[in-house]
């Protein structure tokens, strides 16, 4: 048995072949099913794409890298579902370009920070994280409000994540600009265009608190403001055989 | 070595081919420059500019001034002394950041600048992470590799020039992918954070670097690939098959920085996991176990235990290893199957691990008695101690009851850092410290009693971490679960972040112990490679690199 081996000893193309079949497996075996099982991820209701402006807040959650310290995805266990709320589902990260569930918390988990602080609340402890909880280790962001929103690149973004299948409608690619616009301003009249493309619960608010214009901070806490609210819990029910996974 | 000199007169036709690449690198880089309005991505485009421009410049004046030669009948080493200096260097820089960032989550009031977003903490890790992973531990495999693959093979590496755009290129990837988490261009995809442009040009790099290690097993004069080769080429092929995978992604523009992942949720989270965990298996785990094979035998002067031994632990390593993904995702949305089947395997690695770490220590029987004179072979053998020990707290830490507690902990801090610093660290340390005296034709190293501080002060260095990491990952990770009798959670999460206050100072201490640790070492091999040797020094007797194939089997 031990003198088959001399074969890959010998052979440097049988050895890469060998090696290439053995490391494909598991991969194959593990992430391929996930692409065709249906009970992969639930069927909810209010799971919608993100607006304009809370996707480039998310971009901005990404470059940042606020997934080295905060995870999104609270797990079924008693002390994080009363800590944060309801277990994360998979339908709330359908539309994740890239999923942002991380892997450590320096910080607390944040998959249901949406609307637990008030927009003052998160742009005063982006700012200056101490000056609200003094034990935190948190840096300072205070630069998101000084820095304007790049907006020349909405609506490549939003082609880019239809073109990855994400829904957008093409009334949502065409008005990329002027929804991302209109939900910074809550005096904007394209706020009801903007709510009935994206959904009546869209918040429309200045969000940094500096109407003069869109900065970094306004897509930031837009995005933070909209975690983990998508889902109807009223009408999911967790129990039945679908879900139970 | 047959002593055949082989100057080719004519420009050789490897450097015109490069010479060519060099310049259409070039112009595309300069009308992608041109062309952006991505602020972020015409500062890339001028870092390749300047890259491609310096690269033509040293070629073009080479070759004029008759500089580029080539001796076929002799070993490729110069590449590799650019590779242990580049090792160095990079090691010293990682850990720099290392510090730096574990001093900003002890004292966030001194080491924060809000004037200075770029030296966030967000930003910052992925330079730390990505520094010592792929600066310091890719330049450590590229080396070695180079020179086993040489001595293995009794073969010049093949490629001509080949070696050297594989080093550049990857210094290059480095430069860029540093530069681009410090000014926010990021996938967010952790231990694979650079962006698409970027991943393309790290792909051409590895491609070349795969040839070159193939031609030269093509080239071998021995009949048999050593047991270090067979580790090395899974390192490298299952890097790049990873690395592709995972790194799938659209550009909203070509000519901008940001992309979107191909994937979403769930399949991109698996997709990510499947990476990073094999990021660990293959970069961290098999490419040093080459290391282990060739290095362990040389210095100890013993052959490698058991060949059958080496062919079991080579095959069901990596067919193991690639499953183990999942654990890091246990109790999320990912479907329970998958975490199960991640556990099952995670578990069954121990015994691979195991199985590699006995061949590794086994093969110094009959030489224990130079654990007491060689610090040099004892820092070889303590890394296969930590290997052996962060093989077996991984699998107890990807059981999902366990994981329950120590996910999101800093227990999974402490875990990774006693194999980086443990295994990877002391390996790297060990081959560096065989290979300067071998490469620079010295008799031996500038001093063996700093090579004895530097393991004692990295050792302390490096317990003081873990052990601080020990205690506070359980500390936070019992505090969220505890009750109070009334039935409420009995502490805020902030709370837990003040309760580690202590332990952070501590693990700041041992990262600053482990990198003077390096910076010693860096002054022992720059003294070495210039030739001196410490007064009043005992010597020792020291193990001759290998002109022929030497080592075990």
């Amino acid at each position: 048995m031990w003198k088959n081996h001399a074969k890959f000893e010998r052979h440097s193309l049988l050895l890469v072949i060998g090696i290439l079949i053995v490391v494909s497996i598991g991969g194959m075996v593990e992430i391929a099913p996930l692409f065709y099982l249906e009970s992969t991820i639930e069927e909810v209701k209010g799971i919608r794409p993100y607006t304009p402006l809370e996707q480039a807040g998310r971009d901005i959650y990404v470059r940042e890298g606020c997934y080295v310290c905060h995870s999104q995805m609270i797990r079924p266990l008693r002390d994080e579902v009363e800590r944060y709320g309801h277990y994360s589902l998979a339908a709330e990260s359908m539309y994740d370009h890239p999923f942002q569930w991380g892997s450590k918390r320096t910080g607390p988990d944040l998959a249901r920070v949406g609307e637990k602080y008030s927009d003052a609340w998160q742009v005063a402890h982006l700012k200056a994280p101490r000056s609200l909880v003094p034990e935190s280790v948190m840096p300072p962001y205070a630069f998101l409000a000084d820095k304007e929103l790049r907006t020349d690149d909405a609506m490549d973004k939003i082609k880019a994540l239809t073109r990855l299948g994400t829904p957008y409608t093409q009334a949502m690619i065409d008005n990329a600009n002027a929804d991302l616009a209109a939900q910074a301003d809550p005096v904007s009249s394209g706020g009801t265009a903007l709510k009935r493309r994206y959904g009546a619960k869209v918040a429309q608010r200045d969000f940094d608190g500096d109407p003069s214009r869109v900065t970094e901070m306004d897509a930031l806490v837009a995005y933070l403001q909209m975690l983990g609210g998508l889902v109807d819990f009223s009408t999911y029910k967790a129990e039945t055989g679908e879900n139970r996974r | 070595m047959a002593a055949t000199e082989t100057q080719t007169s004519g420009p050789r036709p490897d450097i015109l081919v490069t010479i060519g690449l060099l310049l259409a690198g070039l112009i595309g880089a300069v009308l992608a420059t041109a062309r952006s309005a991505d602020p972020l991505f015409q500062f890339h485009g001028y870092i390749f500019m300047l890259a491609f421009a310096a690269a033509l410049g040293v070629l073009v004046l080479g070759l004029g001034g008759g500089r580029v030669k080539f001796d076929s009948s002799r070993y490729e080493d110069g590449v590799i002394r650019a590779g242990v200096i580049a090792s160095m260097f990079w090691a010293v820089v990682g850990l720099l950041v290392g510090v730096v960032i574990a001093a900003q989550l002890t004292w966030p009031n001194l080491f924060y600048f809000p004037d200075y977003g770029w030296l966030n903490f967000g930003r910052l890790r992925p330079v730390h992470t990505s520094g010592v992973i792929f600066a310091f531990g890719g330049n450590v495999l590229i080396t070695t590799s180079f020179y086993v693959v040489q001595r293995t093979c009794k073969a010049r590496l093949a490629g001509g020039i080949a070696p050297w755009f594989v080093f550049w290129g990857y210094q290059l990837f480095i430069v860029l992918a540093a530069t681009g988490y410090v000014t926010g261009i990021t996938e967010s995809r952790e231990y694979a954070e650079p962006e698409w442009y970027v991943d393309i040009w790290l792909t051409i790099v590895w491609v070349a670097y795969l040839l070159v290690f193939l031609g030269t097993i093509w080239k071998r004069r021995e009949p048999h690939i050593y047991v270090a080769n067979w580790f090395y080429l899974s390192f490298i092929v299952t890097i790049a098959m990873l690395h592709i995978v995972n790194n799938l992604s659209l550009p909203i523009n070509l000519l901008s920085t940001k992309s979107y992942s191909l994937f979403t949720g769930v399949q991109d989270a698996l997709t990510q996991w499947w990476y990073a965990h094999n990021a660990v298996g293959f970069f961290l785990t098999t490419g040093f176990l080459a290391i282990m094979y060739y290095f362990v035998p040389k210095r100890a002067e013993k052959p490698v235990y058991s060949y059958r031994l080496s062919i079991v632990h080579f095959w069901s390593l990596i067919f193991i290893y690639i499953w183990a993904g999942p654990h890091h995702l246990h109790y999320t949305a990912l479907p329970q199957w998958t975490q199960t089947l991640g556990m099952t395997f995670s578990v069954m690695l121990w015994m691979p691990s195991w199985g590699g770490m006995i061949n590794g220590l086994m093969t110094i029987s009959g030489a224990w008695d130079k654990l007491r004179t060689d610090p040099v072979l004892r820092m070889l053998v303590v890394s296969i101690a930590f290997y052996g020990m962060s093989t077996f707290e991984g699998p107890l830490m990807s059981i999902r009851t366990v994981n329950g507690l120590s996910h999101y902990t800093d227990w999974g801090i402490g875990h990774v850092h006693s194999g980086a610093l443990g295994w990877v660290g002391f390996v790297s340390f060990g081959a560096l410290y065989c290979l300067t005296p071998w490469l620079w034709k010295r008799t031996r190293l500038y001093s063996n009693a700093l090579v004895e501080w530097h393991f004692w002060i990295a050792t302390l260095g490096l317990l003081l971490y873990i052990c601080a990491m020990w205690v506070s990952g359980i500390m936070e990770g019992l505090m969220w679960r505890e009750y109070t009798k009334e039935g409420f959670l009995a502490h805020t999460f902030v709370e837990s972040v003040s309760a580690k206050h202590m332990l952070y100072a501590i693990r700041t201490l041992g990262g600053v112990f482990y990198l003077s640790g390096a910076l010693i070492m860096a002054y022992n091999l720059w003294r070495t490679a210039r030739g001196d040797v410490r007064a009043n020094e005992p010597s020792l007797p020291e193990i001759a690199p290998a002109t022929a194939l030497a080592a075990a089997e």
